[in-house]
Parts: structure tokens; sequence; C-alpha cells
């Protein structure tokens, strides 16, 4: 079982709210994903309103919120939203995302590791969305995220595992969970995320999207649970030539 | 948690027992991946393993060019002081030996620098037994500046320190720190040291933490091979390893693989490694760690050294005494931890590794760059 702070999961497969076209299917899909922590931007919810038409059917489906600070352009911006976020939401749980840029959405290191740090100190169960930097994730560790969240290609183009090397690298190193985030665009992705030791993954705008969300979301489950298995039992490797001579070892049969 | 808490969960019998029933099915699908896992370091280790070792050899060298490039890395021990409290069965320099005790004054230590030096060396390893009131922080802030001023690269291999002695230490211009636990088995360890500091299993243990947290450069681990069965404390080197990197992700690391050899204590073994199963624990290190430092002393003989040093080895001493003043005075003195087997001198070995198509390497590194690295990560 996952384990993230002082939360399990049974399932590795987190979810957002986003580009969903309407309410019923947004709940019908992430249901159906099975998914237990599901990430909504804040700036896209009332916090004032608890009926609010995202929030509401979040939590009557008693599902784990993850509220991010998509929007925030610097760490000040990311630590006045996550502790609106704490007030309003009563979780102490938040997705920090810092992109200044507004075309690829690409996440601000230094503003990160900034605001990870005074989150961390404030209590916050601090989950970064990070480029696939082994350095910087491992200097997010360092200050006390619960989880880094590297991603896999631009957010929303669905092109899958383009940081793939480096991924791997993030994941022999991380002694914290590593949730694959951003750019899945096909089950397929997430398998291979999970066959190679990923946590978990995130998926949003592939299941959102797509012709029929309810399925997609559904097929998504299923290749997280491959590939999870696949990497629990091991992958079968490329058979290697067997050698017929011993020249680097024959040395060892000339002494008695 | 440090690496002793961390060891808490790994079950010493237990590992025994699952390295000992690897399959040839288990080796092959090792052999198969990419990157290794420490389940399938342990097949490599195993008896399964030994049908396989050309394989294992071909990927070990392959994968040693491809990382370290044609290079070999050269350094020379220097031996400070052979006084020690301890007693420990295995060691030339226990407190119960008789043998004529040294400590090198600053005139001697200046001499034996200049001879190393005028071997070549630019990387140096200093070497003390266990004697903290004589050989102790006082001594070391006296040396390590005058040796530092020397060499390019300085490595110490003494007894452990705490993490502000470390610090210090660095500030001053240490480099690197080889600490062996000699066996991960506490209950061997006990049987082997009977008196002295050394007797504490968890403070030597948590010595790599301690310099992890320090901000050391290098930290070089091992096991002492012979005291129990190899395979197992070689496997607990690899799990240590893995720790190691994950925790003090900014620190190089290094292996090197005594294996006991006869000393003035005339200590016989408990498990004796063949010169195929030493191949073997080297090229499994490799494949399993591309990029971890492996080191071969002069412990091992003139032609186990010149076939095995294209196989996975990045560094080597050559022409080294185990005795302090041993560079300047008259080698003959009873006074050394444990014999040379290979006594080339650094010129001939360079000679047989040029042979080898590989390049000698004498500094890889610069005084300047020993800026300690921010405290606390």
């Amino acid at each position: 079982m996952l384990k993230i702070a002082d939360k399990t999961f049974s399932s590795r497969l987190f979810t957002g709210t986003g580009k969903f076209n309407d309410k019923a299917t947004m709940v019908a899909a992430l249901q159906a994903s099975g998914s237990e922590l599901v990430t909504m931007a804040l700036k896209r919810v009332d916090l004032q309103n608890k009926d609010d038409d995202i929030l509401q059917p979040l939590i009557a489906n008693e599902m784990h919120l993850l509220p991010n600070t998509s929007g925030a352009r610097t760490a000040k911006d990311a630590v006045f939203a996550a502790k609106l976020a704490r007030e309003a939401l009563e979780t102490h749980w938040v997705k920090l995302e810092i992109h200044p840029d507004p075309r690829y959405l690409l996440p601000d290191p230094i503003e990160t590791l900034l605001a990870a740090e005074q989150l961390v100190k404030e209590g916050f169960v601090v989950l970064p969305y990070v480029h696939a930097d082994p350095v910087l994730c491992k200097r997010l560790e360092s200050v006390g995220v619960a989880a880094v969240m590297p991603l896999g290609s631009p957010i929303g183009s669905n092109q899958g595992l383009k940081t793939k090397v480096f991924l791997e690298i993030i994941i022999e190193q991380s002694n914290i969970p590593v949730i694959i985030d951003a750019g899945l665009g096909a089950p397929s992705h997430a398998a291979t995320a999970m066959e190679m030791g990923a946590d978990a993954v995130l998926v949003n705008t592939a299941i959102a999207v797509a012709p029929d969300p309810v399925v997609m979301s559904r097929a998504f489950a299923l290749a997280v649970q491959a590939g999870r298995m696949a990497f629990e039992t091991g992958l079968a490797g490329q058979q290697q030539q067997a050698l017929a001579s011993s020249p680097l070892t024959a040395f060892l049969e000339d002494v008695g | 948690m440090s690496f002793y808490d961390y060891l808490q969960y790994v079950n010493w019998n237990e590992c025994q027992l699952s390295i000992r029933s690897k399959t040839k099915a288990d080796v092959e699908y090792a052999l198969s991946r990419q990157r290794l896992t420490l389940n399938d370091f342990q097949a490599l280790i195993s008896p399964a393993a030994e049908p396989y070792l050309e394989q294992m050899a071909q990927r070990s060298m392959q994968l040693t060019r491809q990382r370290f490039g044609n290079t070999l890395q050269m350094y020379i021990p220097l031996y400070l002081s052979n006084l020690c409290s301890n007693i420990c069965t295995y060691c030339g320099f226990s407190i119960h030996n008789k043998i004529r005790r040294t400590t090198l004054t600053m005139a001697q230590l200046d001499a034996e620098i200049a001879a190393v030096k005028k071997m070549g060396f630019d990387h140096v390893l200093l070497v003390a037994g266990e004697s903290e009131h004589r050989v102790g922080m006082d001594y070391f802030r006296k040396i390590i500046k005058q040796v530092k001023s020397q060499f390019a690269h300085l490595s110490m291999e003494v007894q452990p320190l705490d993490q502000h002695e470390y610090e210090e230490l660095i500030d001053l211009g240490l480099d690197a720190v080889l600490v062996y636990q000699e066996t991960y088995n506490p209950v061997t360890y006990a049987a082997h040291h009977l008196r002295g500091k050394k007797q504490d299993f968890r403070y030597r243990l948590e010595t790599t933490d301690r310099l992890g947290k320090a901000g050391v450069h290098k930290i070089g681990i091992g096991a002492l091979i012979g005291l129990d069965d190899w395979r197992t404390d070689s496997y607990h080197v690899a799990v240590h390893l893995d720790y190691l990197q994950r925790t003090y992700w900014r620190t190089k690391y290094s292996i090197s693989f005594p294996r006991l050899r006869p000393c003035a204590g005339k200590f016989q073994p408990k498990s004796i490694m063949t010169d195929r199963q030493l191949v073997q624990l080297i090229c499994a290190y490799r494949l399993f760690n591309p990029d971890v430092e492996l080191s071969l002393s002069t412990r091992e003989s003139a032609y186990f050294r010149n076939n095995v040093l294209p196989l996975g080895i990045t560094s080597l001493s050559a022409g080294s005494s185990t005795q302090p003043g041993g560079y300047t005075e008259d080698r003959k003195v009873a006074l050394e931890q444990f014999e040379i087997s290979d006594d080339r001198t650094p010129e001939q070995m360079e000679e047989i590794i040029k042979l080898r198509g590989l390049e000698v390497v004498w500094k890889d590194w610069d005084r300047s760059l020993n800026i300690p690295l921010e405290k606390g990560f």
C-alpha cells in the first residue's frame, strides 16, 4: 500500500478536476477511476461556499482533496494560497504548483523550493509539482516534502514520458514517494511509469478530454494496476548472449 | 534514522539463506537488467553466479570504461602511527601484539611526505591505529594542514570521530574518510573486538551518517573479508551503499574488499575467499552500481592485480608500506599492520597499467575544491 505522510492509499491513480465538460461526467469519471486523491485548483473553487459545484460532489463522495496552488507565480503567492485552502477546506495537504510561464506552465524550481521549505515548517503536507530534475527532488526531500511530483512532459500535452531517463534517476534516488504528474496521455504511459517503479501517477487532461471520460478513467485505473503488478513481480529481462571463450577470467584457471 | 536503525530491518540469517538459495534463473535475470536491485546483487554474489563469471567480467569492464574512461587513479597510504588501544583479533596493530610502537613527529612526517611525493603521488591516504589521546584531534589538526599543502587529495583512515570533529577537519582540507565496518554481523563483530572504543558497533556503523551530515566529499566503506560469511557481509556493504547514496546524495562513495591475510597476530580467517570469488564480487559491485569507486590495495598479489585491474577497479595503491615511517626508514622493522603482497614500485605499476591500455591518473582533485558543503542537507 502506498503511504504518503500519515495516509495510505489502495489506488495509485491520482486524478484532477479540471477540463471536464460537466460536473456529472467529472464525478462519474472520478468514481470510475477508483482514485482516492483528487486535486483541484484553488482558483477554480468558491472557498466561501461549500455548495460550490466542484467541491460539493467531491465532498459528497468522500474523496481526499488535494488543493493545488495553480495560478501562483511566486513562492509568496503559493504560500498564501495554501493557507487559504487549509482554512477553507480543512486540509493541510497541498499540491504546490508555481508556474510563472503561462504557455507551457513549467514549474519554477527556485520559487518551489522556497515555498516548500516554508510550507513544511508551517505543518503542511507538501507535494510539489516539479520538472524531472533529480537534484531538485533531493533538495525538496531534504526540506521535508511528503512526496515529489515530477513531470513526464509538459502539462496537458499528452506526450507521455519524455523525461524518462531523469524519472528513472529520481525513482532510484528518492526516499519519499514519486508521483509522475503531467503529460501522461494514454493508459500505456501510466503503465510504463508504474513499471519503472513510480509510486503513483496523476492523470487529469487525458481523462477529462477523452471522448468518454468514464471509460478512459477505468482504462487508466487498469493500466496503473497492471504496471504496478509488473513492477512488483519484476519484468522479464532481455536475454544476453553466452560467451564461448573467457578472455577476461581465464587467468583464474592458470593458478593452482 | 541512521544506518544503524535501518539495519534493524535487515536480518543476517535471512540474507544468508536468500543468497544461498539463488538459482541460475535468478542470475540470468539479474544479468538481463539495466538497473539492478539489491535482490539482483544477491544473485550475482551467490554460488549460482559462478558459471557466469566471464559474462559478469565483460559487462563490468564495459560499464567501468563507460563511466570512468580508460583510466586508473593512483593513491598511497601514509601510516602516521601504530599506537592502538583496541584489541582486534585480526589486526597487527592490536594492543596485545609486541611490536615497536611509534607515531610520526612533524619532522618524520615531512620526510615521509617528501618520499611519497617523489614517487609521484598526489592523492594520499593517512592511516593510524586508534589512540585518541596521543593520535587524536590535536594531532590531526597539526598535521592535516601540513599534508594538504603538499597533496591534491587527502583521505583518512583513523578512528571514527564526531560530526563536529569531521566538520573541523574538512575545513582544514580533509576530502575523504574510509571507515570499514569489518563485519556487519554484530555477534561476530563482538567476538573480534575485545577491547577499546572499537567495541562499540553502533558508533562505528553510524560514522558514515556523521560524515554524510558533515558534508564530506567522499566516504569509503567495506567489510573485512573473512571475519564472517563473505557473501552476506558483502551484501550488507551493498545495502549500506544504497542507503548512503539515497541519504547523503552529494557524497561520492568507494568500496574496498580487503581479504584477511597473515599478520602479526597469526589470525586465521573463518571463511576463505578464493581469487575467483573476489573477481565475482568486484564485478557484482560494478554491475549493481556503475558509479561507485572500487579500490584494490597491495594486499593482493602482483599476478592477481595485473589481471583484475581492467575489470572494474578504479583506484590502486602501489609501492605501499603499512608501517609508520615506512617510506624513509628501514622497511624490515616489524611494525606493520598487514603484509604487502605486491611490492612493485609505482613506476613498475604504471608500466603494467599502460600495457593494459589504461592511463594512470595521479591527480584528479584540487586543493581549491575543498569548500565544505552547506550544512544541514
